[in-house]
């Protein structure tokens, strides 16, 4: 009844890959240069595939919606970088990396993938260096690791709190080297509106020129999508403004399979939302809490207290404060991993514990560590974060505690790929975070950065040859031909359809409401009667929106309003599948947090026996429900158990 | 808080702009300037009006692509912060603000407050880069860098290429743009290889694309949200100076063969 084949290749993990690539076929470089590749977005994952596509000799065409492909929201990742290089002697492995992202995913990702994500994590950082990414180093002039978001040995890499920019810009200039060889055509300023297939493959895409506002058509022998990830359903997130889910969704409704779209991120250290007009969240990272202790009153009378500013966090006495993640988690105490940090933040707000005029914040207290390691350690370990944040919230964290609460900020969800990165269509690769493949449940931090660029740099190369291998015989396309005109047209309706809709109100309000639903009804808990209801509320707000979004503007010229209007549009429908897809799931594990199981400590508590599989979700047209495919997933190497951070 | 706002209005690169003058009012002093343009707009949007179309992303000080001149300075009054990290509370209340797009010959404006930059994309283009291929490159420990030349190429490679300094510069020069990328490599050992191609490369890119030259007033580094040094340039002409000096040799080598 499957369609998913996930095609692992045989043999023992360890050599799966380098089996695979062995094996896989091979494109002549002769007939590489008759190949062309689509690659949609330039963040870590598309700017590494596009540049190293272009170094093997296929003809790129690569596009974003940014004016610039230097500025995708992989430039905002702060943190790090994992490898499994053993740098410090600590015991690291590629077994152990692996180890750490299964279960730190919760049991939900593909053995065979992350194993090869562990495996190529080396060979990045070798890359990154030799093309000048200036990451940390020691006084012997060797590169530095710290250990970051709990693991237990010290194996991220970093460039300050900007690892995400340099490498990012690694990757753009070695993107920027190729488009000056002519190798690869960069088009910015770019939406992608349509994936269009010929005769059951991937051949091309429609795209609208943002600042005249044509109808673009492209062809290619295979199209990567490098989109990135949908946070922006919530609303508000961490992603940048323009993120968004469009490029996959149009995929999706091609045949692509959508899968785990419920599994979202929600990071526990960021800024909280200080009010109605808030565009967007803003994180702190994560190294924050190696040093910073996250706590609120004990006593609901200084909350009281603290909201009237009649006293200041500093005035209640240590017995009066709930240090709550070290006390739930003696072992790992406040470097649990995200998911756990984010709903115990919750648990605390919603009982009435939480701080700052909202109620909806958590203090995250430097006190003690600027006590024991002096000002100007903490200053040289935070000090630009500790200044971004004075700038956002006007307060000093030297001298009061910060203010933090959990926010959306990564989708492990995405298209389903199999072992190649190829969705269920053929010719259609997804890789980064607009796949699903390799964080399972929950993501680890510094992973995300590592999983961009493994599958640019140095999967996709191989595994699109060993389908472009059997392309070699077809010419290049025109796109004059009817799958396209049909296509093109199909934009062209939808969008003219949207302009004329005569509604009154615009997208954001239909936008700030979609958000308010997903963070209501599937954000950290979620429960069947909340879904229920959330999925009664979408359908509403999606017949809303068609007749009431007002877009001012034309359609032949620059026009946000537009671009945030198709966007809008998918996430309403995207909304709508993650809720199902929470529903299915009738389990907790990682970012899904489920009410109705939980273990007696109210700790996430995970059905292997029928939820260890991957959910997949096939589109049949708008009115009828989405239908539902399951991957089984397999664990030969890692024994199952209970995530316990005691 | 209330604003009176004069803002940069043109259709296309084609037609003619004017200040147009808008009041905002019961602005949160902690909403982000851009909060405040949100609010601006969805008034304009609920009254058939046109909403002001600016260049922002990430909002968060870090992807370079909001780009507003405000009140003389490109990203506003305060230091060392883009436009997407201003706040409402570093103006007065009542204040009038003056908005306007970057003024570059090398960045035409698309339409109101956004430009075209692919002119430093150009730039980068022309040699902004080391060039190794993915794969076959060595251990990223076979070379130790010192950690001071490592520090100062991090200082370097900070630049967000948002093109403030080019809005800063009476020339519209874009020497430190160029010199933070030209310093950033040429630090390292990894792009000392090509130091002397690539910052003449660059320097030529920019010549053609019209950027004007160094108007020796370091406005660039004042108004630099990432604190990019003027060092940087005096890093790049030495590089220059040093890279014409030596392919003059290399030319005459070529010549005695």
């Amino acid at each position: 009844m499957t369609r998913l084949n996930a095609r692992i290749p045989e043999g023992p993990v360890a050599s799966k890959w380098t089996d695979y690539k062995s094996s896989c076929k091979l494109v002549n470089p002769n007939n590489k240069r008759k190949l062309d590749i689509i690659v949609v977005g330039t963040g870590l994952a598309g700017a590494s595939a596009a540049a190293s596509l272009g170094e093997l000799g296929y003809k790129v065409k690569v596009f974003c919606y940014q004016d610039s492909p230097r500025r995708a929201h992989s430039i905002a990742a702060q943190g790090g970088i994992n490898a499994a290089k053993n740098y410090p002697n600590d015991g690291d492995s590629a077994f152990r990396l692996f180890y750490d992202t299964i279960k730190g995913g919760d049991y939900r990702a593909r053995e065979a993938n992350v194993y090869r994500l562990a495996q190529v994590s080396n060979q990045i950082i070798d890359l990154c260096v030799a093309q000048g990414v200036p990451f940390a180093r020691e006084y012997g002039g060797l590169l530095a690791n710290r250990s970051f978001g709990g693991a237990q040995v010290s194996r991220t890499f970093y460039a300050r709190g900007q690892t995400g920019q340099q490498l990012l810009l690694g990757a753009y200039s070695a993107l920027s080297r190729q488009i000056a060889l002519g190798n690869v055509t960069l088009f910015n300023r770019r939406d992608v509106l349509d994936t269009v297939l010929v005769d059951g493959k991937a051949r091309g895409i429609i795209t609208r020129n943002l600042v005249t506002g044509e109808i673009e058509r492209h062809a290619a022998h295979a199209v990567v999508l490098a989109s990135g990830g949908y946070g922006n359903v919530f609303f508000l997130s961490t992603n940048a403004m323009g993120s968004n889910v469009t490029p996959a969704w149009s995929a999706y409704k091609k045949g692509a399979m959508f899968a785990n779209p419920c599994f979202t991120q929600i990071h526990p250290t960021c800024i909280p939302v200080h009010g109605d007009t808030q565009s967007k969240l803003t994180l702190m990272s994560e190294s924050l809490r190696n040093d910073g202790r996250i706590w609120v009153p004990r006593k609901l009378s200084d909350v009281e207290k603290l909201r009237n500013q009649s006293i200041k966090p500093s005035d209640i006495p240590e017995e009066d404060r709930d240090y709550y993640l070290e006390r739930r988690y003696p072992a790992f105490g406040n470097l649990v991993p995200r998911d756990v940090a984010s709903r115990a933040a919750k648990e605390r707000c919603d009982a009435g514990f939480g701080v700052g005029s909202t109620g909806v914040a958590v203090f995250l207290d430097f006190a003690d560590a600027i006590k024991r390691k002096g000002h100007d350690t903490i200053d040289a370990l935070y000090g630009n974060l500790f200044q971004m944040y004075e700038q956002i919230v006007a307060d000093n964290p030297y001298e009061t505690p910060m203010m933090i609460y959990p926010a959306v900020h990564y989708t492990m969800g995405g298209l389903w790929v199999d072992y190649e990165l190829m969705t269920t269509i053929p010719g259609l690769f997804a890789v980064g975070e607009c796949n699903f493949s390799d964080h399972g449940a929950n993501r680890l931090g510094a992973s995300a950065l590592m999983q961009g660029l493994a599958d640019g740099y140095f999967v996709l190369p191989y595994t699109i040859g060993n389908y472009l291998a059997a392309e070699i015989h077809t010419p290049r396309f025109d796109t004059n031909a009817s799958e396209f005109t049909l296509a093109a047209q199909g934009v062209a309706d939808r969008l003219k359809q949207m302009k004329n809709s005569g509604g009154k109100e615009s997208v954001d309000h239909y936008h700030r409401r979609l958000g308010k639903i997903m963070w209501e009804y599937c954000g950290m808990a979620r429960n069947d009667a909340g879904l229920t209801e959330a999925l009664y509320q979408i359908t509403e707000l999606r017949h809303e929106y068609v007749r009431g979004v007002r877009i001012p503007g034309g359609l032949d010229e620059y026009n946000p309003e537009l671009e945030k209007a198709c966007r809008v549009a998918d996430f309403i429908e995207l909304g709508e599948l993650m809720v199902r897809d929470a529903q299915q799931r009738r389990e907790s594990c990682g970012g899904h947090f489920r009410d109705e199981y939980q273990t007696s400590e109210g700790e996430a508590l995970r059905n292997d026996d029928k939820f260890a599989y991957v959910a997949a979700w096939e589109y049949n047209g708008g009115e009828v429900a989405a239908s539902l495919h399951r991957e089984e997933l397999q664990f030969n190497e890692i024994k199952l158990s209970q995530r316990s951070y005691k | 808080m209330n604003f009176t706002l004069k803002i940069w209005r043109q259709k296309n690169v084609a037609v003619k702009g004017e200040m147009i003058s808008y009041d905002v009012s019961g602005i949160s002093p902690d909403s982000s300037f851009f909060e405040m343009l949100d609010t601006l707009n969805q008034k304009l949007i609920m009254t058939g009006g046109d909403p002001v179309a600016f260049d922002h992303d990430c909002r968060e000080g870090i992807c370079g692509t909001c780009s507003l001149y405000i009140n003389g300075r490109p990203h506003g009054p305060v230091k060392g912060v883009t436009t997407c990290q201003l706040h409402m509370r570093s103006f007065a209340d009542g204040e009038t603000i003056h908005i306007e797009p970057w003024r570059a010959k090398a960045f035409p404006v698309i339409r109101d407050l956004i430009v075209d930059r692919s002119a430093f994309d150009k730039i980068i283009q022309a040699g902004g880069y080391v060039s190794v291929n993915t794969g076959g490159v060595p251990d990223a420990n076979t070379i130790p860098v010192p950690k001071e030349k490592s520090e100062a190429a991090m200082d370097a490679a900070a630049c967000i290429g948002c093109g403030a300094c080019v809005a800063a510069c009476s020339n519209a020069a874009a020497m430190l743009f160029i010199g933070a990328k030209v310093s950033h490599l040429a630090l390292l050992p990894q792009g000392r290889v090509e130091a002397a191609k690539r910052v003449q490369k660059m320097v030529a890119c920019m010549d053609e694309l019209g950027f004007g030259n160094c108007s020796n007033t370091s406005a660039c580094e004042a108004d630099c949200p990432k604190g990019i040094s003027v060092s940087n340039i005096a890093r790049m002409n030495r590089e220059f100076l040093g890279a014409k000096l030596f392919s003059e040799k290399e030319k005459v080598v070529r010549v005695s063969l």
